[in-house]
C-alpha cells in the first residue's frame, strides 16, 4: 500500500489514498516526468522581474495535454507570477519583464508578431476570488465570446458553457439573473463556465477553491476532472490535498538565499508525493515547512 | 499589599483633581462646536428666509415668460433662463467629453512618464485658478482671437474651461474605483484595452462621472465673473437664436437688478435668486441620489 506521507487524520486518509491509487493503477504513463512528449504549454528558461524584483528564475517545465498539473510552493514563492506568465497577464502591471519563452502549442506567445489578446482568448484563467461581471449570467458567459467575434447560436454556447461547468440546472431558471446574486462556488463555477465560453486550449486556475466552503470545493475538483477531458489544466493550489486528488502532475516551486521562484521538482502526483526525489519537496509536503 | 492599595489610593487622588477640568473643556468645545455650527445654519436660514419673503410675491408665470424691462412689474428672466440653458448645453456638449477621454486617457492609456506628471499637476492647479482668470482668457481667446463675439458660444467654451478640471479629476476617481478584478476578468477573457474600457470600465464609473459632471454643471451655472469678463450683456430683450448672438444668464441678471435703484428690482432679484437656488437645488440632489446609487449598486 501506498504511505501518504502528508496526511494525519485516518478518514482522510482512506480517500486520498484511494484516489492515489486509482490513479496508479489507471491511466499515467511511466516515462513523462522526464519526457513529456507533445505537451500543450511549454515553458522554457523563464524569468519573470517586477521591476528589480526577481520573482521567477529560470523555470522549464512542460505541462502535458489535457492533464491537470498542480503548481505547490510556500506563499511568495512565485507560483501566481509564473501562471501569469503563460497568458501574458503580468504585463498589465508596469515595469515587468521576461526572459526566455513560453510556448503554446509550438508558439512562442512572446514573440513579436503575438498578441497577449490572442493569447489570453486561447488560455483561460480563473482567479483566487471569484470575479463575475455585474451583469447577466448570459451576458457573463458571452462576454468573451462577442468580443472575439463568435458568430453561431448564443443560447447554445450559454448552455453549453454552463453544462460544462457543471452550473446549468442550478441556474437555467433565469439566465437574466446578476451573476453576483449566485453563491460563491456557484460564481466560481460562473467563472469557469466564461472563461472556457471562449474554447480555450489552456485552463488556468490561480488557488480557484481558496474562497470556498469544503462542499463547492469538492464540486469544482470534480468539474475540474471533467473538463481535464477537454482542456489542458494548470492549478495553483495551497492544499495539498487538493493537490493530491486532483492533479496529474505537480511541480513544486520554492524561493531560497540563492534564487526566488525556482522550479524543484516536477513529475507524477503520486511519485511526487509518495517519493519526491529532492528533500526540500519532502519537507514541504510533509509540511516542515512552508 | 496594604502598601500597595496606599499607592493606588494616592494616585487616583492625583488623577481625581484635573477631572473636572478636563469635564469643564470638553463641554466648552461641544459647546463652541455647536455655535459654530448653529452659526453656519442661522446665516444660511436668514438669507434664505430674506430672499424667499422678498422674492416669493414676485415668482409668478409673467416672471417666466417676460423679458427685462426698465418697468419692475413688466420685467422677467427669460432671456436669463435661456440664456443659461443654452450655456449650459454647449458647455456640457464641449467639456463632459473632453474631460472624460481625459480621464480615460490618463488612467488607462497613459504611461507613468514626466508628460502625464505634469499634465496631472496641472489639472490639479488649474482646479484652484480663480474663475476670472478664466474670463480674461475666454475674452482674449474666444471673444478676440478666435472672433466668437461676446456670444453664447464664447460663454460656453470659457466655462468649459472653467469646468474641466473638475470632470476630469471626478472621472479619474470614478475610473479608479473600477475594482482590479474587473479589469483582470476581462482582459483573462481576450478583450482588448478597449473593449475592457468600454464594456466594463465605463459602465462601471459611470454613475461617479455622471455625478462629477452635474457638480460641474451646478459651478458653472452660478458663475458669473467669467461671464462678465468676456462681456455678457446685463439687459438682453430678445433670445439667442444662434451660438453667435449675444446673451445673459441668470447670476447676471440677478447682479444686474440688485445694482438698479427701484426697490422693486431687488425684489425681482430676490424671485431671481430663488429660481437660481430651485436649479441647483435639483441638480445637487441628482448628484447626491447617483453617489448613493453607485455606493450601493455593487
Ligand atoms: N505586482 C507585483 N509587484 C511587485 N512584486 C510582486 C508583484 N506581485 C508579486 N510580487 C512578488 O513576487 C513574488 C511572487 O509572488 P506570487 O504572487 O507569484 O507568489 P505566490 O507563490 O503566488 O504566493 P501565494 O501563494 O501567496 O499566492 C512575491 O515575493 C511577491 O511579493
Ligand atoms: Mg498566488
Amino acid at each position: 500500500m501506498l504511505k501518504v506521507p502528508f496526511i494525519s487524520s485516518q478518514e482522510e486518509e482512506s480517500t486520498v489514498d484511494a484516489v492515489i491509487r486509482e490513479a496508479v493503477a489507471t491511466e499515467l504513463p511511466t516515462d513523462v516526468s522526464v519526457e513529456m512528449p507533445n505537451p500543450a504549454v511549454e515553458v522554457n528558461n523563464f524569468s519573470l522581474w517586477y521591476g528589480d524584483f526577481q520573482a521567477v528564475t529560470e523555470v522549464s517545465i512542460k505541462f502535458p495535454r489535457k492533464k491537470i498539473t498542480a503548481v505547490i510552493g510556500p506563499s511568495g514563492c512565485g507560483k501566481s507570477t509564473l501562471l501569469r506568465g503563460i497568458n501574458r497577464m503580468n504585463e498589465l502591471i508596469g515595469g515587468v519583464r521576461t526572459q526566455g519563452n513560453v510556448l503554446l502549442e509550438g508558439t512562442n506567445v512572446y514573440a513579436d508578431a503575438v498578441d497577449p489578446v490572442e493569447v489570453r482568448r486561447r488560455v483561460g484563467m480563473v482567479f483566487q476570488k471569484p470575479n463575475p461581471f455585474p451583469r447577466s449570467i448570459r451576458d457573463n458567459i458571452l462576454f468573451g465570446a462577442r468580443v472575439n467575434g463568435y458568430q453561431a447560436n448564443e443560447d447554445e454556447l450559454v448552455e453549453a458553457a454552463l453544462r460544462s461547468a457543471a452550473l446549468w440546472d442550478e441556474v437555467n431558471h433565469d439566465l437574466k439573473q446578476s451573476g453576483l446574486a449566485l453563491s460563491g462556488g456557484q460564481q466560481q463555477r460562473l467563472c469557469i463556465a466564461r472563461a472556457i465560453a471562449v474554447s480555450p486550449e489552456v485552463l488556468l486556475m490561480d488557488e480557484p477553491c481558496s474562497a470556498l466552503d469544503p462542499v463547492a470545493t469538492l464540486k469544482i475538483e470534480d468539474l475540474m476532472r471533467e473538463l481535464a477531458k477537454d482542456y489542458t489544466i494548470i492549478i495553483v493550489t495551497h492544499n495539498m490535498q487538493q493537490a493530491a486528488r486532483v492533479s496529474d502532475f505537480t511541480a513544486f516551486m520554492l524561493s531560497d538565499d540563492t534564487a526566488r521562484g525556482k522550479l524543484i521538482e516536477f513529475g507524477p502526483t503520486t511519485d511526487l508525493f509518495t517519493n519526491p526525489s529532492d528533500e526540500r519537496t519532502e519537507a514541504y509536503i510533509t509540511g516542515r515547512f512552508g | 499589599m496594604a502598601e500597595d492599595t496606599g499607592t493606588l489610593g494616592r494616585s487616583a487622588a492625583v488623577f481625581k483633581a484635573s477631572m473636572q477640568w478636563r469635564r469643564l473643556k470638553s463641554h466648552f468645545f461641544v459647546v463652541l462646536g455647536l455655535l459654530s455650527v448653529l452659526l453656519g445654519v442661522v446665516a444660511l436660514l436668514v438669507l434664505l428666509v430674506d430672499v424667499i419673503v422678498q422674492g416669493s410675491g414676485w415668482l409668478d408665470w409673467q416672471f417666466f415668460t417676460s423679458f427685462d424691462s426698465r418697468f419692475p412689474a413688466r420685467a422677467g428672466i427669460k432671456a436669463a433662463l435661456f440664456g443659461t440653458l443654452y450655456m449650459m448645453v454647449f458647455t456640457m456638449l464641449l467639456a463632459v467629453p473632453i474631460g472624460v477621454m481625459t480621464a480615460i486617457y490618463l488612467e488607462e492609456y497613459a504611461g507613468d512618464n514626466w508628460f502625464t506628471q505634469f499634465i496631472q499637476v496641472n489639472i490639479a492647479n488649474l482646479a484652484g485658478v480663480p474663475s476670472i482668470v478664466y474670463g480674461l482668457l475666454g475674452l482674449q481667446v474666444f471673444v478676440r482671437i478666435m472672433e466668437m463675439g461676446r456670444s453664447v458660444l464664447a460663454g460656453s467654451c470659457t466655462m468649459a474651461l472653467l469646468i474641466l478640471p473638475i470632470i476630469i479629476v471626478a472621472s479619474r476617481e470614478a475610473i479608479r474605483a473600477v475594482p482590479p478584478s474587473m479589469r483582470e476578468a476581462s482582459f483573462a477573457l481576450g478583450a482588448s484595452k478597449w473593449e475592457t474600457v468600454r464594456h466594463h470600465v465605463l459602465p462601471y464609473a459611470l454613475p461617479g462621472m455622471l455625478t462629477g459632471a452635474i457638480l460641474a454643471a451646478a459651478r458653472a451655472i452660478g458663475e458669473t465673473a467669467p461671464l462678465i469678463t468676456i462681456g455678457a450683456l446685463t439687459f438682453v430683450p430678445f433670445l439667442p437664436e444662434h451660438p453667435l448672438d449675444r446673451f445673459t444668464v441668470l447670476p447676471i441678471q440677478i447682479f444686474n437688478w440688485v445694482s438698479r435703484a427701484q426697490s422693486e428690482f431687488h425684489h425681482l432679484a430676490a424671485a431671481g435668486i430663488i429660481v437660481l437656488l430651485v436649479v441647483l437645488i435639483i441638480l445637487n440632489s441628482v448628484a447626491i441620489y447617483l453617489r448613493q446609487r453607485l455606493r450601493t449598486r455593487y
